[in-house]
C-alpha cells in the first residue's frame, strides 16, 4: 500500500482499507480517517493515539450518466474534480459543498468524502436539498472490516434501511467511505442576485421569508449585517447591510422572476442587482464562511434555528459575546464569530439556542477548547444511548475516528 | 406468504392483555378485541395477504402510545403500527400474536407556520390534509403518493413515500424537518424541529423508510412549499418504447427538468382511456405525460422547447394542454390507471421496482417476455424521470394457482430491476411482500449490518417483526430473533 509524504497509509481499494481496519481492531489502535484533512478543524480532534489514514487514493469518477442524473465517485475524489466532470455536461451537485480551507487555514484538495462526512451544505440547501438529500448510494468499510453498500444509483429507492443517511455528518465514525453516488441536476445556466440594502436584521429576515415564500424559486437567501458586509470581497456590498436573494435558471425566465420577486418583497429599501462575478464571489464567501475566517483565533459557531428566530438570537449573542454574525438559509442558519473566551462562549450560546429549540455546533475553535467543550449539539437522554449503540453496531471496537463527534464514542 | 407460528404463551394471555391495555387508555372502546371489529384491520393495500391481529388499540396521545409500547415491551408482546392501511407491500399486515397500534385518532394539524414554511402535525393526519391546511396561502406539501387522500403522514414517513412529482420535489424524507418517535421500550425520541440539519447522526433519515420496525411515529414537522404560479402538461405518443425512452433522455439531457415525467405503455393507455376518456391516443405504443411549472410565459417557453426536442423523435401524437380542464383530464387518466386496470382484470398485482432510466426499453421488453412466460397480461406505468416502474400484472385470484403465478412473475421482474442496476422497491417498501427477495439486492454481510441497526432500536424484535428481512436466520449471532 502506498504511503503519502507524511508516512500515512493511503489505501486505494476497499480491500486494502478492510485490511487496515482489521489491523486496527487486532492491535487495539484506532484510526484517524480523513481525506485531505482540510476540515480536520471540524468536530472534535482525532484521538491522540490514532493512526492517521488518508482516503485520498480512493479517487476518481467511476460512473456518470447525465441523462440518468447520477454520478458515482471514489470517496477521496477532490470536490473540484467532481464539479468539473459535472460542469462539462452543464450539471452540478445540488448541495453546494462548502470549501473550508479559508476557515481553517488549511491547504490541499477538499474531498467529496469529507464534504459528506461533515454533513454541511451550502446556500442552495434551502432549494436543492442538503448532502443527505442528494447522496443516493454509499459504499463503506465498517469497523468490523466489512465492505457494505446501501442505496445505489437510482434516486427512488426504499429497499431496506437507508444507511446512506448515516454516512452524512458522521465524521467517519460509522464507516470509512469508499464510494459515493449522488443525484445530480442541470446547473442554472445563469444566476442573479438581488441585494436589498440597509435593512436591520429583523426586517431583513422578513424580506427573506417573503422571497422564500414566493413562487419565484429563490435558491439562496442570506443577510449580511453592516459589520459583516464590510468584510465582503465584493466592494459594492461593503457600505451597509446587504440582504441577498439569489435566483437561477434559464436566462429567458430569469428577468421575469427577478422583476416579480422585487415587487413581492414589499420593501422600500434600495434593491441592487449584482453582476455575475459579484454573485459568484459573495455566495462563495457565504458558503465557505470566508466572511468570518479572519481573525483566525476567533471561535466560530454554526446555529440552526427556525428562520424567524434568527435575528433575536443573534442580537442576544452579539451583545453577550461581542460577536460578528451573518445569516444564511433565510435567516435560519446563523454563523457567529466570538471574541476570545475560554469555552468559546459555549455556555452562553447553548443556553440561548436551547430556548429556541434549535441546535448549535462549534465550527471552529482551538483543539484544546474542542477537546473540552461539546462540539456537536449535546444529545438528550433518549438520543444519547441510541447514538452510542448505533456507533457500536457499526464499529464495536471503536476504531473508526473515535471521539471525533462525542467524547468517548 | 409465510408467517412464523404465533407465540402460544402470548395468545393464551389475550384477555389479560386486553384488560391491561384498557387501563392505559382513557376509553374502553379504544381497545378492540371482538373478531368482527378486528376484521377491519386484517389486511392493508396488499389485500391478497390477510391476518387477524390479536388486539387493536387506538391511542390518542403520545403519552398513551408510550405507555402501550412500554407495556408490550415489558411483556414481550409484538406491536404493529398502522396508519390508514394503504401499504401495497403488506407493511401494515397484522400478526396473530401482535397488538396493532392504530394512530387514526391522532389526526390534528398542530401548527402551520408560513413564515418558516413548516407544518407540525399528528401522525394520523392524511397526506392531502396537510396541503389542505396550507393551500389557502398557496402553499402545499410536496410528496403526493397516489393514495394521498387516505394515507397518513406517519405511513408516509414509515415507507418514505414518493409520488409523481419526486423528480423536482423529492420524496417524504426530503421534506421532513422534525420527528417524534416512540421507541419500542416506550421512550419518546424527539428529533429535529423547525430548523434544518442540526448535526449528529441523521436519525430522522434512518427512521424514515424503516417501515415501522424501529418505532412508532407520533408527531411530524414537514416543510411546506409555495405553489408554483401554474403547471401544464404536454402529451406525447410514440410508436415504440425505445423512441419514447430516447425522447426522455433528450429532454433531460437538454437541461430541462420537468416537474413530472410519466410513461404509460399500450395496455395502460387503453385501460385508462376506456375508463375515463382522458383524450389519450389509442394507436401508440408509448405515451409520455410531461408537466412543467412556472408563469404562463415560462410554461409556454418550456413546452415549446420540449415540443422541439420531441419532434426530432417523430412522435405520432402530440398535444399541449390548452386549458385547466384539459390538464385535469390528462392527469385523471394517469391517476386512475391502476383502477382502470382493475376494471379489465379481476385482480392485479402492482410492482414497484426502480431502474436506471436508460434501461427502460430493455426492461419493458424483458417484462413482456417474463409475463408471457406465465401467460399473464401486464400494463406498465412508469415515473420515467426517476426510473420508478409500476408493472401491473393481471391475474384472477379465483383461479387456482394464479396468485402464486403472479407472485413468481413479479419476483422475476424485480430481480431484473436489480440486475440492470436498480432496486426492488422505489416507493412502496419491502414489507412482507419483497422480504424474501432482499438477498437478491444485498449480501449476507449487508443484511446482517441492517439487522444490527434493528437491534439498536428494538433488541427483542417486537416492532413489526417478520417484515423487511427474510425469515431465514442471520449468519451472525442473532440472540433476540433466534430466541423467539
Amino acid at each position: 500500500m502506498p504511503l503519502d509524504t507524511l508516512g500515512d497509509p493511503t489505501p486505494a481499494t476497499p480491500e486494502a482499507l478492510c485490511d487496515l481496519v482489521r489491523g486496527a481492531v487486532d492491535a487495539g489502535t484506532p484510526l484517524a480517517l480523513a481525506g485531505s484533512g482540510t476540515r480536520l478543524g471540524l468536530g472534535r480532534p482525532p484521538a491522540a493515539n490514532a493512526r492517521r489514514v488518508s482516503l485520498r487514493a480512493l479517487s476518481g469518477v467511476r460512473a456518470y450518466s447525465p441523462t440518468e442524473l447520477y454520478i458515482t465517485v471514489g470517496a477521496g475524489t477532490p470536490v473540484a474534480e467532481v464539479a468539473a466532470a459535472l460542469a462539462e455536461r452543464d450539471q452540478h451537485l445540488l448541495f453546494e459543498p462548502p470549501d473550508h480551507r479559508a476557515l481553517f487555514g488549511t491547504t490541499g484538495e477538499p474531498t467529496i468524502g469529507g464534504a459528506v462526512s461533515c454533513g454541511l451544505s451550502g446556500p442552495a440547501r434551502i432549494a436543492g436539498g442538503s448532502v443527505r438529500d442528494t447522496l443516493i448510494g454509499v459504499q463503506a468499510v465498517t469497523g468490523r472490516a466489512e465492505a457494505v453498500r446501501s442505496g445505489g444509483r437510482v434516486m427512488k429507492n426504499v429497499t431496506g434501511y437507508d444507511l446512506c443517511k448515516l454516512a452524512v455528518g458522521a465524521f467517519g465514525t460509522l464507516g470509512a467511505l469508499t464510494e459515493l453516488t449522488f443525484k445530480v441536476l442541470p446547473r442554472p445556466r445563469r444566476r442573479v442576485t438581488l441585494a436589498v440594502r440597509g435593512l436591520d436584521d429583523a426586517a431583513a429576515q422578513a424580506v427573506l421569508s417573503r422571497g422564500l415564500g414566493s413562487p419565484f424559486e429563490v435558491d439562496g437567501a442570506a443577510h449580511l449585517p453592516a459589520a459583516t458586509a464590510a468584510r465582503s470581497t465584493v466592494a459594492s456590498l461593503r457600505d451597509g447591510a446587504a440582504t441577498l436573494l439569489r435566483l437561477g435558471g434559464f436566462a429567458e425566465s430569469l428577468d421575469y422572476r427577478v422583476e416579480e420577486l422585487c415587487g413581492h418583497l414589499e420593501t422600500e429599501a434600495e434593491i441592487a442587482r449584482l453582476d455575475d462575478a459579484e454573485t459568484e464571489a459573495v455566495w462563495a464567501e457565504i458558503r465557505d464562511v470566508g466572511l468570518l475566517a479572519a481573525p483566525a483565533d476567533r471561535a466560530v459557531w454554526r446555529l440552526s434555528v427556525a428562520p424567524t428566530q434568527g435575528p433575536a438570537l443573534a442580537a442576544e449573542l452579539r451583545e453577550a459575546l461581542a460577536a460578528v454574525v451573518f445569516y444564511d438559509w433565510g435567516g435560519g442558519l446563523v454563523w457567529l464569530a466570538v471574541a476570545d473566551r475560554p469555552d468559546a462562549g459555549a455556555e452562553v450560546v447553548r443556553a440561548a439556542v436551547a430556548r429556541t429549540g434549535g441546535s448549535a455546533m462549534l465550527a471552529r475553535a482551538p483543539d484544546a477548547v474542542r477537546a473540552q467543550v461539546p462540539v456537536l449539539p449535546p444529545l438528550d437522554r433518549v438520543a444519547e444511548p441510541v447514538s452510542r449503540r448505533l456507533k457500536a453496531a457499526f464499529d464495536p471496537a471503536g476504531v473508526l475516528n473515535p471521539g471525533r463527534m462525542y467524547a468517548e464514542m | 406468504m409465510q408467517l412464523p407460528e404465533p407465540n402460544a404463551a402470548v395468545l393464551a394471555r389475550r384477555a389479560v392483555i386486553a384488560r391491561d391495555l384498557r387501563a392505559l387508555v382513557p376509553q374502553p372502546d379504544m381497545v378492540i378485541e371482538a373478531e368482527d371489529e378486528l376484521r377491519a384491520y386484517e389486511t392493508d393495500g396488499l389485500s391478497a395477504y390477510r391476518q387477524l391481529p390479536m388486539i387493536v388499540v387506538l391511542p390518542e396521545t403520545t403519552q398513551q402510545v408510550s405507555r402501550i409500547m412500554r407495556y408490550c415491551h415489558d411483556n414481550g408482546i409484538k406491536v404493529v403500527a398502522r396508519g390508514a392501511g394503504t401499504s401495497l407491500a403488506g407493511g401494515a399486515l397484522p400478526l396473530a400474536d401482535a397488538v396493532v397500534i392504530g394512530i387514526s385518532k391522532m389526526n390534528k394539524v398542530l401548527d402551520v407556520d408560513f413564515e418558516n414554511r413548516t407544518a407540525t402535525v399528528q401522525p394520523g393526519v392524511t397526506n392531502i390534509a396537510i396541503t389542505q391546511a396550507v393551500e389557502h396561502e398557496q402553499f402545499f406539501f410536496a410528496p403526493d403518493p397516489s393514495s394521498q387522500i387516505a394515507c397518513t403522514i406517519a405511513g408516509n414517513v414509515a415507507m418514505n413515500s414518493g409520488g409523481a412529482h419526486c423528480l423536482k420535489y423529492g420524496v417524504t424524507g426530503n421534506n421532513l424537518l422534525g420527528l417524534e418517535v416512540v421507541l419500542p421500550d416506550g421512550e419518546v425520541l424527539r428529533l429535529g424541529g423547525p430548523h434544518l440539519d442540526g448535526g449528529g447522526y441523521d436519525l430522522i433519515g434512518l427512521l424514515t423508510g424503516s417501515e415501522g420496525t424501529l418505532g412508532v411515529v407520533t408527531e411530524v414537522t414537514v416543510r411546506i412549499l409555495r405553489s408554483p404560479e401554474g403547471a401544464r402538461p404536454i402529451l406525447l405518443g410514440f410508436q415504440s418504447n425505445e423512441t419514447a425512452g430516447a425522447c426522455v433522455d433528450a429532454i433531460i439531457g437538454s437541461g430541462i427538468i420537468p416537474v413530472a415525467l410519466e410513461f404509460m405503455d399500450r395496455p395502460a393507455i387503453h385501460a385508462a382511456e376506456n375508463f375515463v376518456h382522458a383524450g389519450y391516443p389509442l394507436d401508440v405504443e408509448a405515451l409520455l405525460i410531461i408537466e412543467v411549472e412556472g408563469s404562463e410565459e415560462e410554461i409556454d417557453r418550456l413546452l415549446g422547447w420540449i415540443r422541439e426536442i420531441a419532434e426530432r423523435h417523430n412522435p405520432s401524437f402530440l398535444k399541449v394542454s390548452g386549458s385547466a380542464a384539459e390538464s385535469l383530464a390528462i392527469w385523471k387518466g394517469r391517476k386512475s390507471a391502476f383502477g382502470a386496470v382493475g376494471r379489465i382484470s379481476p385482480d392485479y398485482y402492482c410492482m414497484d421496482g426502480t431502474i436506471p432510466t436508460g434501461q427502460l426499453p430493455h426492461v419493458l421488453k424483458r417484462i413482456a417476455e417474463i409475463c408471457d412466460g406465465y401467460g399473464l397480461p401486464v400494463a406498465n406505468i412508469f415515473h420515467a424521470g426517476d426510473g420508478n416502474l409500476h408493472p401491473l400484472i393481471m391475474y384472477d385470484a379465483n383461479k387456482a394457482g394464479d396468485l402464486e403465478k403472479a407472485e413468481d412473475c413479479g419476483a422475476e421482474i424485480l430481480k431484473l430491476c436489480v440486475e440492470v442496476g436498480g432496486c426492488l422497491t422505489g416507493e412502496h417498501g419491502v414489507g412482507v411482500e419483497k422480504r424474501d427477495l432482499m438477498p437478491v439486492q444485498f449480501t449476507a454481510v449487508e443484511l446482517d449490518q441492517q439487522r444490527r441497526v434493528k437491534d439498536v432500536f428494538d433488541p427483542h424484535w417486537l416492532m413489526n417483526p417478520h417484515k423487511i428481512f427474510p425469515l431465514t436466520e442471520r449468519t451472525a449471532a442473532a440472540p433476540a430473533q433466534a430466541a423467539e
